[in-house]
């Protein structure tokens, strides 16, 4: 592997983590529900850029792309459960607030 | 070399964006903001399927969910907003320190790796795309069926008004 | 045997869906099919095989099953169907039943996903099926604590998936594909790379969540005790069970294989969730909260077991995962049967519940001594396997504090004995009556295998767990 593929790596490789610390520092500090689902998020997105890069630099992205795809589709289901139990906490509380909701953090 | 690093640097600003926001709108729209740029780093990176389906699937389906999430139910009050306001100038600056000392560490770590171990390419390259959708990856594809079944009783149980649920 | 097993299930939620059937009928096809699964282990001809022939035919899959899989199927199956046996009179409506009936032949199927893995991607598909579908049962009855406990447990185990998937691409990027072999070359020959050690660590640090092991386990008492009575003996019987310990046993055992340090951080953090467990557990007011601690420190039992890093040790943890399946179910099950009969899970409120509910105080009785690790009772066999194997691999402070520590386990379930079942009479619960028999035929036939299980223990040792970790 060239010098140059191997600086690309380690780029993605510090910023995939980098994705992940501002996805659980969104989940601590934030005070509404959904911004905490969104924080998820925002670490998946960290581990999509990183699986692609690790398929893309030892050359073999078509082996990549199956477990890419298989990691969509089961974000969206979980997503679709976090819905519901934002829609359902919604309605029980009146809020989105976490200062409402005691039992979530801590 | 150069549109990695435009790439990644956007991506990273709009998550710190997305996290920062104190209305919930924006920060979803920020988050199909990132997808899009994943989307690019997909495609960049030779991966046109996947590219294609994070482009519709977390880019559209998510950020449709994440909205209507958001219309069906009530936002913060506007007390509870203002307080968050008043956080906001802590949030911006403790962020990128954050977001620098994850990134040094991490530059620090990536010193240590000076080479990635080379694989035999050939062999790999003969499997096509499908081919190693369908065959080596049918075991992923039936749990991915198992968890579609799973969101379809999620949405029954969870989204379904019954009259009797205890208050 | 090992395809139709998760083939099976997904074609009964499809058949009971495509003519939306009864919850009752939903019911009987899930118990039958958790009773197929414990026959057809033991008899291979029982379908299964040529079932699993079609199968082969039509789908190339990378399964396979060893013995320490059989033990999880045959554990799964037992705790799967008195779960949802003991649901049956805590869910109401048909249409809640037959939702939970389906989730959890669906959780089932991931169950058995996770043993046959032989990809680590794989394993993370199926455990974020198994997370999925506790998740919807959790909030089954929507009421508010269930969901708070639910979402909290949602918010930490995605964030253990997604270091497990962080874990994923840094595996493929040295090994070049996510199968076990593959892997496991690798990681014999480029160990010392910083990329490896930063996947192993990810990985172990994400099962170590979904375990519930100490310094991870903020969403584990919320959750078990929130959720409907019969998901909790379901969460705590094998969920927990697969997707933490069984997998860092696969992982481990098959995959990347031992070293100093790594034994050290599971002995450590086994050591810390056995105690601090312990602990916990005797401060607790609520039933439910002292079974969910009491949890915590049995799993440090476990990961102490597998720290050992010896194939006896492993053989130990995989007797012991069994025991806790049968014992801990047998626990929640007899909390659910007070609080039907008696509405509530406090336990200072209660005394003298013995008089009243003879068959489950004395089922409850056995579990808390097989826990305790009383003889001959099948706990005291797989603890004392995991103290001799902590003594023989030169762990003897590990092996003293897993003593001293069931010392601290009989201190806090002779506490709730005492306080629930033993005593005066305490005017709350004058009118009650034994429960149902749906309550009391499952602990009986839990604490028959309890007692059998450790009267007969050598000859479960000699022809499962032994064979299963290459022990002759």
């Amino acid at each position: 592997m060239s010098y140059e593929a191997l600086m690309l790596f380690k780029l993605y490789l510090i910023t995939a983590p980098v994705l992940f610390v501002i996805g659980i520092y969104a989940i601590i500090v934030t005070r509404n529900i959904i911004s905490m689902i969104i924080g998820l998020e925002i670490m998946t997105k960290g581990v999509t850029i990183l699986l692609a890069a690790a398929g893309f630099f030892n050359g073999r992205p078509h082996l990549m792309e199956p477990l890419i795809i298989t990691m969509i589709v089961i974000e969206v289901v979980i997503l679709m459960i976090a819905a519901g139990y934002i829609i359902n906490i919604a309605k029980k509380h009146n809020s989105l607030d976490v200062e409402n909701i005691k039992n979530i953090k801590g | 070399m150069a549109i990695h690093i435009l790439l990644l640097s956007l991506i990273i600003i709009c998550a710190a964006f997305a996290v920062v926001r104190t209305r919930v709108i924006r920060a979803a729209i920020m988050l199909a903001a990132i997808s899009i740029f994943v989307t690019i780093v997909l495609f960049v990176l030779n991966m046109p399927l996947a590219a294609i389906f994070e482009l519709s699937v977390c880019a559209g389906l998510i950020t449709v969910i994440f909205i209507s999430v958001i219309s069906l139910t009530n936002p913060l009050t506007v007390e509870e907003r203002f307080e968050e306001r008043d956080n906001m100038f802590k949030k911006f600056l403790l962020l990128p320190v954050l977001i620098i000392i994850c990134a040094a560490s991490f530059y620090m770590l990536t010193k240590g790796i000076n080479f990635i171990p080379i694989l035999d390419v050939s062999e790999a390259a003969e499997i096509s795309d499908k081919a190693a959708m369908w065959h080596l990856k049918q075991i992923d594809l039936i749990g991915q069926i198992i968890i579609i079944l799973t969101g379809v009783f999620g949405v029954v149980v969870l989204f379904k008004d019954n009259k009797d649920d205890k208050k | 045997m090992t395809v139709s097993l998760i083939f099976i299930p997904i074609l009964l939620v499809i058949l009971l869906n495509i003519p939306r059937l009864s919850g009752k009928t939903a019911y009987y096809v899930a118990l039958a099919f958790f009773a197929y699964q414990l026959i057809a282990i033991f008899i291979p001809t029982f379908g299964s095989v040529q079932l699993a022939e079609v199968v082969n035919k039509l789908f190339r899959l990378n399964v396979y099953a060893d013995g320490i899989s059989k033990i999880m199927l045959i554990s799964a199956a037992i705790v799967a169907f008195t779960a949802l046996m003991t649901s049956k009179s805590f869910v109401k409506h048909d249409s809640r039943l037959f939702s939970l009936s389906n989730l959890m032949l669906l959780a089932v199927a991931g169950i058995n996903g996770i043993v046959f893995a032989r990809d680590i991607f794989t394993v993370y598909v199926f455990i974020e099926v198994i997370a999925a579908a506790s998740y919807i049962m959790i909030v089954l009855d929507k009421t508010e604590s269930s969901l708070e406990g639910g979402f909290k447990y949602f918010i930490i185990s995605s964030i253990a998936t997604v270091m497990m998937l962080f874990s994923v691409a840094l595996f493929f990027l040295v090994a070049g594909g996510t199968g076990f072999e593959e892997i496991s070359a690798a990681v014999h020959n480029f160990g010392g790379n910083t990329i490896i050690l930063l996947a192993i660590m990810l990985f172990v640090s994400g099962l170590l969540i979904k375990g519930g092991l100490i310094p991870f386990h903020a969403w584990l008492p919320g959750a078990y005790s929130s959720a409907p009575a019969g998901v909790s003996i379901f969460l705590g019987g094998i969920v927990t069970k697969t997707t933490g310990t069984f997998a860092l046993i696969r992982f481990f055992y098959s995959v990347v294989g031992f070293n100093d340090n790594i034994k050290m951080v599971l002995l450590i953090v086994g050591s810390v969730s056995v105690v601090a467990g312990a602990v916990a557990a005797i401060t607790q007011k609520d039933f439910k909260k002292v079974l969910a601690y009491s949890s915590i420190s049995q799993v440090g039992y476990i990961v102490m077991a597998i720290g050992a890093g010896t194939a006896f040790g492993i053989a130990a943890a995989v007797f012991h995962i069994f025991n806790h399946a049968i014992f801990k179910s047998l626990l929640f099950l007899n909390a659910a049967a007070v609080e039907k009969q008696t509405g509530r899970l406090d336990v200072d409120s209660f005394g003298g519940l013995g008089a009243k509910m003879p068959v489950t105080s004395a089922t409850t009785a056995i579990a808390f001594l097989s826990a305790a690790g009383f003889p001959p009772l099948s706990g005291f066999w797989s603890k004392l396997f995991i103290i001799i194997a902590l003594w023989s691999a030169n762990y003897k402070g590990f092996a003293l504090v897993a003593i001293l520590a069931g010392i601290l386990t009989m201190a806090y379930f002779l506490n709730l004995q005492k306080k629930v079942f033993f005593g005066e009479v305490s005017p709350n619960v004058e009118n009650v009556k034994e429960a149902p028999l749906s309550f009391t035929v499952p602990a009986v036939v839990l604490c028959a295998i309890t007692i059998l299980a450790g009267i007969g223990f050598y000859y479960i040792i000699k022809t499962l767990i032994f064979p299963a970790v290459g022990i002759i």
